[in-house]
């Protein structure tokens, strides 16, 4: 995908090269390295394949339950969730979800509105790459994700609520 | 009161820097207004009909006098030397240049203030009443739990995108004056027989196009709970709520098409699974925020003062403002007193000016412990009063034009700004409250109607609560003239209920009429002792609208 953005270490990089590419259930899948397919696309392919969706990310909408993948988590490599406009939060509950009930360990991939402003919030829900709107410069969002930080209440990557936190300073 | 520690202080100066760059960006086209507007929103910025509006949180209604003045400051330095009280206890500005916004909410920032989450569809201010702390009829002080709930909510990242705005109001006291039950969710602080604080939930009130009084979903929650419980609660919207339509999209539509049962199912179902984990509250935390509320030094002093006494006896109209304007303190030899912010006709329900403010600051000061608080009826409220200073502090607050007696009474309108300032309005609410009020400006009359609350919104949105008043007005437009639609028998508090529409809208000038003629059936009808929404709940809507609607009948009845 293109503009994309990538947590590295837990530092946001511009990522120029990146592998993964969103498919539609028509098109086909021969040619592509890296696919990210639906979910209903990628139940069919573990049935019937040998391993080939091994090398598929899966894409949920917004309306998706996040625990219906919840089996298979330690295969997938990559989970892309898609914001249908930047205004609509579920996307940040159900990464949150997938972080933190689920388990989720591989790469949690915002898509669709995402732009520089909610890349923060993005990430404390656990999002570990951000593919920006493609008509938005991938090197001005990468300021989103330097900058205002702070919450109080606990998120996917400060699992304690401030609270907990500010006892212990000395 | 509650003092900010270096993480809130670093927390709203990082975030007035964002703001500071977001503005900027906007300036400089890089945002678009589409990409721009919940940005501004979430910092407290509207566009208003004439100019942008900025809504100040004052956290469960509580300021400092430093905190006041920074308020009169803004007033005067950016505005037009006043500012808007509101129902949910916040201060609006309504002149406001965007350019200036970074510049006023880093002075806000220096004064433990910000306009965080004062708008767009996320967790908002939290409110609780006025009397919080003091009031006699009190269990137990709400507001720890008001602070740790809105530093919890505080760009809180998951529930910054909601379907629709979010409200939450705590209270804990005998009467409800925080409007809980009109809230999406509602909190009620009580005591078990342990001495245990324990809450109990609603959820799903809210006033708009669908006025719903919120259901019980919890009850006997341990409080350790609180954070968790909301959580659930937020978490299940979040996924659940209607997106498709703005007008579907408050949680009470939610609860309403699941039906209260099976939505405090699903919310007891998540909270099951993070009942436990590290977000449970601690004593420790507890204690950390509850000590910034302890209870100032009062003076022991007698329950009765000579002095305040004699000036009862001696000066009728001091007598008359102690009765309507002041509150039983549970301290002995204090009261907490009212400050009217409806004068009648010579000021908007709600606005205050920059010099009232210094006044109330000073004020607050020399008699008080510096606290101020604002009520949801949009007046401002000194908690601490000593019974001796009663006398000295009402000839101060009558210079300011701040003691009309008549808290409680029919001319404290609470009004929304309506369509002088609102963009959202269909109709002007103020030159509503102001034909009232003027009609309605004999004090003795008044205080013979008694208890009396009049609502008014300028349109649907209901920003002026018409719904829970005793008597609501709502603006309609119809063909572009504006009509007046009344209601009756709506209540906040304890006995909370939704008003019932007396028939066909009236234009601007013959509400006052309307009113007189609800007030005539009311005086004839009454037993004595009997509140006008008693009233109207022993004889039912028919008789006003009788009364109203046909005038002669309503007499004939009346002489009989």
């Amino acid at each position: 995908m293109n503009n994309m953005i990538g947590l590295i270490y837990g530092v946001a990089h511009v990522l120029p090269e990146d592998p993964w590419c969103l498919v539609d259930d028509d098109q086909p899948l021969d040619s592509i390295s890296s696919p990210i397919i639906s979910y209903v696309r990628w139940q069919a392919l573990r049935e019937t394949s040998e391993g080939d969706e091994l090398s598929c990310g899966v894409r949920l909408g917004p309306d998706d339950d996040p625990e219906t993948v919840a089996p298979w988590l330690d295969t997938l490599p990559l989970i892309a969730l898609e914001f249908p406009s930047f205004r609509d939060g579920r996307a940040y509950t159900q990464a949150n979800l997938l972080r933190t009930r689920y388990g989720y360990k591989g790469d949690l991939r915002a898509t669709g509105d995402v732009l520089r402003d909610q890349l923060g919030l993005m990430r404390h829900c656990g999002f570990s790459s951000f593919a920006v709107r493609e008509d938005k410069s991938v090197t001005e969002a990468l300021k989103g994700l330097f900058g205002f930080d702070m919450i109080y209440a606990r998120s996917a990557t400060s699992p304690e609520p401030l609270f907990r936190r500010r006892g212990l300073k000395s | 009161m509650y003092r900010y520690d270096e993480y809130d202080h670093a927390l709203v100066q990082a975030r007035v820097a964002q703001f500071r760059d977001q503005v900027a960006r906007r300036l400089s086209g890089e945002l678009s207004e589409e990409e721009f507007l919940p940005l501004r929103l979430q910092n407290g910025v509207y566009l208003q009909r004439h100019a942008y509006m900025l809504r100040v949180a004052i956290p469960y209604g509580t300021l400092s006098s430093n905190q006041l003045r920074a308020l009169a400051q803004i007033a005067e330095g950016y505005d037009r030397g006043y500012g808007h009280f509101t129902t949910r206890q916040n201060i609006q500005f309504n002149w406001i240049e965007l350019e200036q916004v970074p510049d006023i909410l880093q002075l806000l920032a220096e004064h433990e203030m910000h306009a965080i989450q004062t708008s767009g569809n996320c967790v908002r201010n939290i409110t609780t009443e006025a009397f919080a702390g003091v009031a006699g009829d009190e269990l137990i002080d709400p507001r720890p739990l008001a602070e740790i709930l809105r530093q919890w909510s505080t760009v809180n990242p998951e529930f910054l995108f909601l379907p629709r705005k979010f409200k939450i109001a705590i209270s804990s006291s005998e009467m409800d004056r925080a409007a809980i039950r009109a809230h999406d969710i509602g909190l009620y602080l009580y005591k078990d027989e342990q001495g245990e604080m324990l809450l109990r939930v609603m959820v799903g009130g809210g006033l708009g196009r669908t006025p719903i009084l919120n259901e019980m979903i919890r009850e006997a929650l341990p409080w350790q709970h609180l954070l968790t419980y909301v959580e659930a609660v937020l978490r299940v919207y979040n996924r659940y709520g209607r997106r498709d339509n703005k007008y579907k999209a408050r949680i009470k539509i939610l609860v309403k098409a699941l039906g209260v049962e099976a939505f405090a199912q699903e919310v007891e179902r998540e909270w099951e699974q993070i009942r436990d984990g590290v977000a449970e509250l601690t004593t420790e935390e507890y204690a950390r925020v509850a000590h910034d509320f302890q209870a100032p030094d009062y003076e022991r002093i007698d329950a009765i003062d000579p002095d305040f006494g004699a000036w009862l006896a001696r000066d009728p109209a001091f007598s008359v403002w102690v009765q309507n304007n002041t509150r039983p303190h549970k301290v002995p030899g204090y009261s907490s007193v009212i400050l009217s912010t409806k004068p009648g006709a010579s000021a908007p329900p709600g606005d205050v000016t920059a010099e009232q403010m210094r006044v109330v600051a000073d004020l607050a000061e020399k008699y008080g412990f510096g606290e101020i608080r604002v009520a949801h009826e949009q007046n401002l409220v000194l908690p601490d009063i000593r019974k001796r200073d009663l006398y000295a502090l009402w000839k101060a607050l009558r210079g300011q034009n701040l003691a009309t007696p008549n808290i409680g009474l029919l001319t404290d309108v609470i009004a929304c700004p309506g369509g002088d300032y609102c963009s959202l309005a269909s109709t002007r609410s103020l030159p509503v409250a102001r034909a009232i009020q003027q009609r309605f400006d004999n004090l003795d009359f008044l205080h013979d109607l008694g208890e009396l609350s009049l609502n008014i919104s300028g349109c649907v949105n209901a920003c002026g609560h018409h719904h829970i008043g005793n008597i609501g007005i709502l603006g309609v437009d119809k063909n572009g003239e504006e009509f007046f639609q009344i209601t009756i028998g709506g209540a906040q508090g304890k006995e909370s209920s939704i008003g019932k529409v007396i028939g066909p809208a009236f234009r601007a000038e013959e509400v006052p009429e309307a009113i007189d003629r609800l007030l005539s059936v009311y005086l004839s009808y009454r037993e004595v002792e009997e509140r006008f929404v008693d009233t109207v709940r022993r004889i039912g809507i028919a008789p006003f609208k009788e009364g109203v609607y046909q005038r002669e009948t309503a007499r004939g009845e009346a002489s009989e």
